[in-house]
């Protein structure tokens, strides 16, 4: 089929996805690093194809039991020059222990909420606002990389739009002793205010690094936060990424990786979401150089009608490359949460080994999980397994409990921390205080 | 202490207790022995409070008071304890986070002051030095690993932490050698006193060479059938239960 004029395709688009488009176009000119000809290329394109897609629905495979439609009912307004004050900042690292911290509030990044320590040589920590006005060439390389054009309607639009975000980069074999924590809080001052977050996450060979990523709203109102992560771990390297999402109950919270991983890099990620009225948390990791390992895990806590979708995808590439990924939640009252997890092995992939593991506790009659564990596999010489149990909680070891005095809620309690306890005791191990 | 009246109950519309009276007064121990199906472990969880057992008559009077109405925890506040034929495991529970819990939540419903982390370990040391009970099952998590005779010790720890006014020990006997045996006795007879009880549920007379009932019950089909003093286990050890068989 020939391509349709612009205009037409633009109009093909279900409505909110017009008011996003229309956001592009009335805001090209401002956007950081419009002069560039290298990123305005990048920007049109993606807006095409955002244009092109419109919002994600259940249409899309991808996409099977989550729905954008909500945001339709929605006028998100693009965040511009504001600076929206901020009382009690929603820090995980432990007080008076010094550390690292960049805060943005709406997507912007804010210097005077910021502590940046002394870091050690051959760390940059930039804002990418500041670095696309000011030394734009250092981004060409690795910005904008993977995604566009990939039927990726949310990472399309982050990339129009996308205006701020965290660029850190690691030079060969730096240590960083002390995690980088990044807070995200989204605020609602007066109409709900949409952002895109882009994150460029770059670690040189035999390096190391912890970003700790912490997302919070201020209880203000609904918000539409749609980051996107480029994460490349070169030879060796070793990035722990671990992120916390307590975002605001109205909020829409929609977070993309990507993350590569080259010869014997080690990419190492746990998500805690307890936040959001809907999330969707998605990660596709490509181990293409051997000895590759990545570790996804994650944990979620639901309730009300919250719904929040957890989405993998992993790509063994290379020989000796492994993987292992558990994702635990609790759902309670009418929450649904969804787990759809794809490991493919690739013909070149021999002797790897990929494991997953999905568990849901359903504490109502009406919370849901749906869990689509996916295994491809083209090599022959692979140890991979997947499996996924949901189930309510276990009455013998409830009444056991109860028969020792403990009161129900108490002992459903103690239960239910017993059920998360393992994956939890990942993040309290790097000294966190999780809310 | 503990008045069972005509005690009526089913499980899944099936009747497993038919009339079963049973009346133990302050300082005894009485034992239930009876053939497998009888109602044993029925009557113990009829008095503890699990889910799925309807009472379709009958009362239990705990210390002069009705308990079928009350929660399994509330019972427990009042000071019943029932040590588990199988003691369930509960992964990710630490041990010591399970007795200080249920030490809190009994003292809390007694009116007394919570115990701290320090104080309710020091508690727990103590019971077990006295029990010969070993420092790593407080390690663990709650039954998890345990072999069986760990479990029933873990039992008679927990039971020596809460400090019952009724211990029912349901088949504590099966599965144990003869040190963990007499260490769960010895946690029993340690118990005895003038206002403290216990019911020894069991098959076997064996238990009863160590814990040594007031008086021994005959529980089949679901109704008392015969009731004396210690030297009737000793006479069903030798006869068996065919005897009662058609006695309900």
């Amino acid at each position: 089929m020939p391509p349709l004029p612009a205009r037409l395709r633009i109009m093909d688009a279900p409505a909110p996805a017009l008011s996003f488009v229309d956001q592009y176009g009335a805001s090209r000119d401002d956007l950081p690093g419009s002069a560039l000809p290298w990123l305005s290329a990048l920007r049109e394109t993606a807006i095409a194809d955002f244009a092109a897609d419109g919002l994600p629905t259940p249409r899309a495979e991808a996409w099977k039991y989550t729905s954008l439609r909500p945001l339709e009912k929605l006028a998100f307004e693009p965040v511009v020059n504001e600076t929206i004050s901020i009382d009690k900042l929603p820090t995980l690292l432990p007080h008076g222990q010094g550390g690292h911290r960049l805060v943005f509030v709406n997507g912007t990044f804010r210097a005077d909420l910021s502590l940046l320590g002394d870091f050690p040589d051959g760390v940059e920590v930039n804002s990418l606002a500041d670095l696309l006005t000011h030394d734009p060439e250092t981004l060409e390389a690795h910005l904008g990389r993977f995604g566009v054009g990939e039927g990726q309607p949310m990472l399309a639009l982050n990339t129009a739009l996308m205006r701020d975000g965290l660029v850190l980069h690691i030079g060969a074999g730096v240590m960083v002793p002390m995690p980088i924590e990044v807070i995200y809080i989204g605020a609602t001052p007066d109409t709900p205010r949409a952002f895109h977050p882009r994150n460029l996450i770059v670690l040189e060979p035999g390096s190391r690094a912890t970003v700790i990523e912490h997302h919070a709203g201020l209880g203000t109102g609904g918000y539409l936060a749609n980051s996107v992560s480029e994460v490349l771990v070169e030879a060796g390297a070793a990035l722990h990424h671990y992120k916390v999402q307590a975002d605001d109950i109205d909020a829409f919270h929609i977070a993309t990786s990507h993350v590569r991983l080259e010869k014997d890099a080690v990419y190492d990620s746990f998500t805690l979401s307890t936040g959001a009225r809907l999330s969707r948390q998605e990660i596709s990791v490509r181990m293409v150089g051997a000895g590759a390992e990545c570790h996804l895990n994650g944990a979620y806590m639901l309730r009300g009608a919250q719904h929040c979708d957890i989405t993998t995808a992993i790509e063994h590439e290379a020989p000796n490359t492994s993987s292992r990924e558990v994702f635990k939640g609790v759902i309670d009252d009418t929450a649904r949460a969804v787990f759809q997890g794809r490991i493919v092995v690739h013909p070149k992939a021999q002797k790897s080994d990929g494991h997953q593991l999905s568990r849901a506790l359903l504490l109502s009659d009406r919370a849901e999980i749906d869990a689509k564990p996916e295994l491809e596999i083209y090599a022959d010489d692979v140890k991979c397994s997947h499996g996924a149990t949901a189930g309510d909680l276990d009455h013998a070891a409830l009444f056991y409990l109860r028969s020792r005095g403990i009161p129900e809620a108490t002992a459903r309690h103690l239960l239910i921390e017993a059920f998360l306890t393992d994956t939890i005791h990942k993040i309290a191990a790097e000294g966190l205080c999780p809310a | 202490m503990l008045e069972i009246k005509s005690l009526h109950a089913t499980i899944d519309g099936k009747e497993i207790l038919r009339g079963l009276d049973l009346s133990i007064a302050a300082g005894e121990v009485h034992a239930i022995m009876g053939p497998n199906g009888s109602g044993k472990s029925t009557l113990a969880y009829v008095m503890t409070g699990r889910e799925g057992y309807q009472v379709t008559d009958g009362e239990i009077l705990f210390k002069g008071r009705d308990i079928l109405a009350m929660t399994p925890e509330e019972r427990a506040g009042e000071g019943l304890f029932l040590a588990f034929q199988y003691p369930v495991e509960i992964p990710g529970v630490p041990n010591t986070t399970f007795l200080k819990e249920a030490l809190n939540a009994v003292r809390q419903y007694r009116g007394e002051p919570p115990l701290d982390a320090m104080q309710s370990l020091r508690l727990v040391r103590q019971k077990m030095k006295e029990l010969g009970v070993t420092e790593e099952l407080l390690k663990r998590a709650v039954n998890v690993g345990f072999s069986g005779g760990e479990k029933k010790r873990n039992e008679v720890l927990q039971m020596a932490v809460l400090d019952p006014a009724l211990a029912v020990l349901d088949e504590t006997d099966s599965g144990l050698d003869i040190d963990a045996l007499k260490t769960v006795a010895d946690g029993v007879n340690a118990l005895r006193g003038p206002e403290r009880s216990a019911l020894v549920i069991t098959h076997y007379q064996r238990l009863l060479d160590y814990i040594v009932p007031d008086k021994v019950h005959v529980l089949a089909a679901g109704r008392i059938v015969r009731s004396g003093g210690k030297e009737l286990a000793q006479e069903l050890e030798q006869s068996g239960y065919a005897a009662f068989a058609g006695a309900a």
